[in-house]
């Protein structure tokens, strides 16, 4: 990573205005969020978006004629154009034939995107934003770090500093003042522009329509007051159906802030009258720039279904913590950093990339029903393709890919780690576990890792068996996790069977681009579990069982494996996660807890893929409250821990706050425990745990429920 | 029922909303809510009104009479004036917005350039949501369909909700049941 950029984000974690906007807005936008949806089948809406946006996104070409066909009909110029550079050009042409000294204009992010402020500006056209928080970062000679609120990192403070200045007199931080002077300083602007440049939330083909929103009022003046308005629009804007408008606009203003509406939509349909009695000459401009190769592309092809609502900023626990600046300069978060990767290049994605912990919370919040994280993983991908891996992961992966060798290497990090253990922690792991302690402790590697203790495990002689797949953590950090899930098996009449043969799922390959490997993990995977006979292949790791139930189908998919494929869907149909198999077990009676517990109260974290993935969150809740611990939610429960396995090593700085979030939501419930259903959570949030010297239990679902079976 | 779901949503974002049985009480209403905020000829007292069917003869040379209110909008005439008032042909009930063919520019200068947009509704326009708008609309005769939820509001500083930034300050909406119109 940049040294450039790792700087950048220790500037934003540690600026607390930025920390502090951001953290406050986000709490409060999942509760307004979940309010202004209230009565909606969310599913349902984002299902009919997703598909007319997709359906657009298959026929640009024809949408984007039949938009110009409809808006010039109506009496409208519509440009067509690829390239950025002509747009520029364009613009600046029909402001110079009509002699333009001054433009106002409403938000837009593709204005952005094609750096057109400055350009007119050197031409010599005073250019004017008009969205207060456009015009306090024009003031402040900034760039927007939220698509919809550019300026949520500047305090009030700064804003008046930057007003002061503006209108020459002391102001005071008063935000309805600033305001005011907002008004009153941007009305006689409006009045004299002689252009107003928009944006387009939304292009409707079959009327040539654009929609424009916004809630300040500014959008409405920009496109009534000047005699001249041009509105630029990127061409993931179209759908075909006027009726259809209806549908984004609810999920849109929702989305975005959490309003029922903004207060104005404008639908413009050609140009309308100006005040003296001529017509507006009216402009729009359809810019491509790259969007048709991405429709053309079978996996990006999903971006384009984005409404550009930044919810997926809003959700993003890494977003919260370094705003938008450390993504760049015009796109932000988890959209942005694809859009990045496509409308300016693939390698201006190589550091920000690196941002996505992969928790799939915008996944969920996505009203496009964008698979993000999934688009981030692909952007990884093709980058290691394009530059290969860094020599260092090089190095693990060699390592990791050779089963001997790693499982060799991980008994001998026992012994080495040894001088260091204090207790159950160590402070210094070797090799890719190494140099990291911040805030964490790191669990000592086991003496005896859980493959040794296997062999030494008598288990009653069952009918049904179940292969166990352990995992790295498990087997070589947390056995007694492993001993728990055979403890409960067997009472439910379960052998459960250990292939030597098993090695990691992939997962930590997958996550950095290294196909190649992830493939390898799973073809060698796939020999070691199905080499026997068994009714399921059970893990208690999350991560590792949506690699095996997700992960290597997909995997096989983007490297071209099919030879393997037949297998990997057998093993996918087998693979069940520890709370689920259990869950069954007790409903159907062939496994009982202990009856009139009273273990007290509990709280419990939800795993990013155990929620978000395999969509399990109830299973495990139900099964401790029936165990007899008194369930006590936390705030934000399936909020990530900050782990993401090799994330929290590369990005400590982003891992740690994250960590801290945790631990204070799961200190707050006053619950003397903390369950949950992975052993990386555990780990990480153990570990923070310790150093915070809190006296909160954390365990593995597993551990609890082996102490209450009957 | 629509009409009462719509105030509820509507107040909830700073709208306020009346509503009359005729359209003399609703001007009786309105000229004392100006006459009450000191409509007058004086700078930013002015009331401008968008050419529209309502009032209609000698209502209309009435209140043409009353000092500060003009139906002769121009830009400079809205930029100074306090009230703007005008007709919007819909109300949407699950989102408390206004609808209007605001083609006429004159219709767009009074509810976005005075302090106080005053809106007459005729109570029968009350639609229950977007999708119902939109089907009854034809973009090809409403070359700008403007839709109106509550003043002018910004969160840009701070995320602090603030009415009135580019557009008014208050949103008046009041209904008239005999108000009539092609709804």
């Amino acid at each position: 990573m940049a040294t450039e950029f790792k700087e950048s984000i220790n500037r934003a974690v540690n600026n607390p205005n930025l920390t502090g906007a951001l953290g406050k807005f986000s709490e409060a936008y999942k509760v307004n969020r979940a309010k202004a949806y209230e009565g909606i089948d969310f599913e349902e809406l984002r299902g009919r978006i997703a598909d007319l946006k997709s359906d657009a996104a298959s026929r640009l070409d024809e949408l984007s004629e039949q938009f110009a066909r409809n808006a010039e009909a109506a009496g409208a110029t519509v440009f067509r154009t690829n390239d950025p550079a002509k747009v520029r050009e364009y613009i600046l042409k029909v402001a110079q034939d009509n002699n333009v000294k001054t433009i106002v204009k409403s938000k837009s992010m593709a204005t952005e995107e094609i750096h057109l402020n400055p350009y007119l500006e050197k031409a010599g056209i005073q250019v004017g934003e008009t969205d207060l928080g456009e015009w306090i970062i024009q003031l402040a000679g900034q760039t927007p770090s939220h698509m919809v609120m550019p300026a949520i990192h500047m305090t009030k403070e700064e804003v008046s500093d930057l007003f002061s200045k503006e209108i020459n007199e002391r102001l005071t931080s008063d935000i309805p003042r600033l305001v005011k002077v907002a008004r009153e300083k941007l009305r006689p602007t409006f009045l004299a522009a002689d252009m107003g440049i928009s944006g387009g939330n939304i292009a409707v083909a079959e009327t040539g329509s654009i929609v424009l929103m916004t809630n300040e009022g500014n959008a409405r003046l920009v496109t009534s007051l000047p005699k001249i308005h041009i509105a630029l629009v990127g061409i993931e804007k179209l759908i075909e159906k006027f009726a259809d408008v209806a549908t984004i606009l609810k999920a849109l203003p929702r989305s975005a802030t959490a309003q029922l509406l903004t207060s104005y939509v404008s639908i413009i349909t050609g140009p309308t009258p100006n005040p003296d009695g001529s017509m507006k000459d009216m402009h729009i401009i359809l810019m491509d720039n790259r969007r048709s190769e991405m429709a053309a592309d079978p996996k990006f092809k999903q971006a384009l279904q984005c409404i550009r609502c930044a919810s997926c900023l809003n959700v993003c626990p890494v977003y919260r913590l370094v705003g938008g600046h450390v993504f760049g300069k015009v796109y932000t978060g988890g959209i942005g950093t694809i859009l990045t990767a496509w409308f300016d290049e693939l390698k201006k994605s190589e550091d920000i990339q690196g941002l996505c912990i992969q928790c799939g919370a915008c996944k969920d919040a996505c009203p496009g029903k964008i698979d993000i994280p999934d688009l981030i993983m692909e952007l990884r991908r093709r980058l290691v393709k394009e530059q290969g891996v860094p020599l260092l992961q090089k190095t693990i992966y060699s390592v990791v890919n050779n089963r001997t060798l790693f499982h060799g290497m991980l008994r001998a990090a026992s012994l080495a780690g040894k001088p260091f253990t204090s207790g159950k922690f160590i402070r210094h792991l070797p090799l890719f576990l190494a140099d990291l302690t911040d805030g964490r402790s790191l669990p000592a590697i086991a003496e005896v890792p859980f493959r040794d203790r296997f062999k030494k495990i008598v288990q009653p002689k069952s009918k049904e068996r179940a292969v166990f797949y352990a995992g790295c953590l498990i087997d070589f950090a947390y056995p007694e996790m492993g001993e728990a899930l055979i403890k409960i098996m067997n009472k439910a009449g379960i052998e459960v069977i250990f292939p030597e043969d098993q090695t990691c799922c992939g997962a930590p390959a997958r996550y950095n681009g290294a196909y190649e490997v992830a493939e390898k993990n799973a073809i060698d995977n796939i020999k070691a579990l199905l080499g026997v006979e068994a009714t399921y292949v059970i893990s208690a790791c999350p991560t590792c069982t949506v690699a095996l139930a997700h992960e290597f189908i997909s995997t096989f998919e983007s490297v071209g494996q099919t030879e393997w494929m037949p297998r990997a869907k057998e093993l996918a149909a087998k693979t069940v996660d520890f709370s689920t198999l259990v869950t069954k077990l007790v409903d159907e009676g062939r496994l009982s807890l202990k009856e009139g517990q009273k273990l007290g109260a509990i709280t419990y974290h939800d795993s990013c893929h155990l929620k978000r993935t395999l969509k399990v969150s109830e299973q495990p809740r139900e099964l401790l409250s029936k165990a007899g611990y008194e369930v006590t939610e936390m705030f934000e429960c399936d909020t990530c821990c900050g782990m993401g396995g090799s994330y929290s090593l590369k990005l400590p700085e982003i891992s740690g706050p994250i960590l801290q979030r945790k631990l204070k939501n799961i200190k707050e419930t006053g619950a003397p425990v903390v369950a949950m259903d992975c052993p990386g959570c555990v780990m990480q949030i153990r570990g923070g745990m310790d150093q915070d010297g809190a006296k909160v239990e954390v365990r593995h679902t597993v551990e609890l429920l082996a102490e209450q079976v009957r | 029922m629509l009409y009462e779901q719509f105030k509820v949503r509507a107040e909830a974002v700073s709208a306020e909303v009346h509503r009359f049985a005729t359209g003399d009480m609703a001007l009786e209403y309105l000229t004392g809510f100006l006459r009450n905020e000191g409509v007058s000829d004086a700078p930013h007292c002015s009331a401008v009104w968008a050419d529209g069917s309502f009032p209609a003869g000698t209502e209309r040379e009435l209140l043409g009479a009353v000092p500060g209110v003009t139906f002769d909008v121009t830009r400079e005439r809205a930029a100074q004036a306090r009230f703007g008032i005008s007709r919007m042909e819909w109300a949407l009930a699950d989102t408390g917005s206004l609808a209007q063919n605001s083609t006429a520019i004159d219709q767009r200068l009074v509810s976005s350039l005075p302090t106080i947009h005053i809106a007459l509704v005729p109570t029968s326009g009350v639609l229950p949501d977007m999708p119902a708008l939109l089907s009854r609309v034809n973009p090809k005769e409403y070359a700008y369909l403007a839709m109106i939820t509550g003043p002018s509001r910004t969160a840009d500083i701070e995320r602090v909700l603030t009415i009135g930034v580019h557009g008014p300050k208050r949103l008046v909406i009041i209904f008239v049941d005999e108000l009539g119109g092609e709804n």
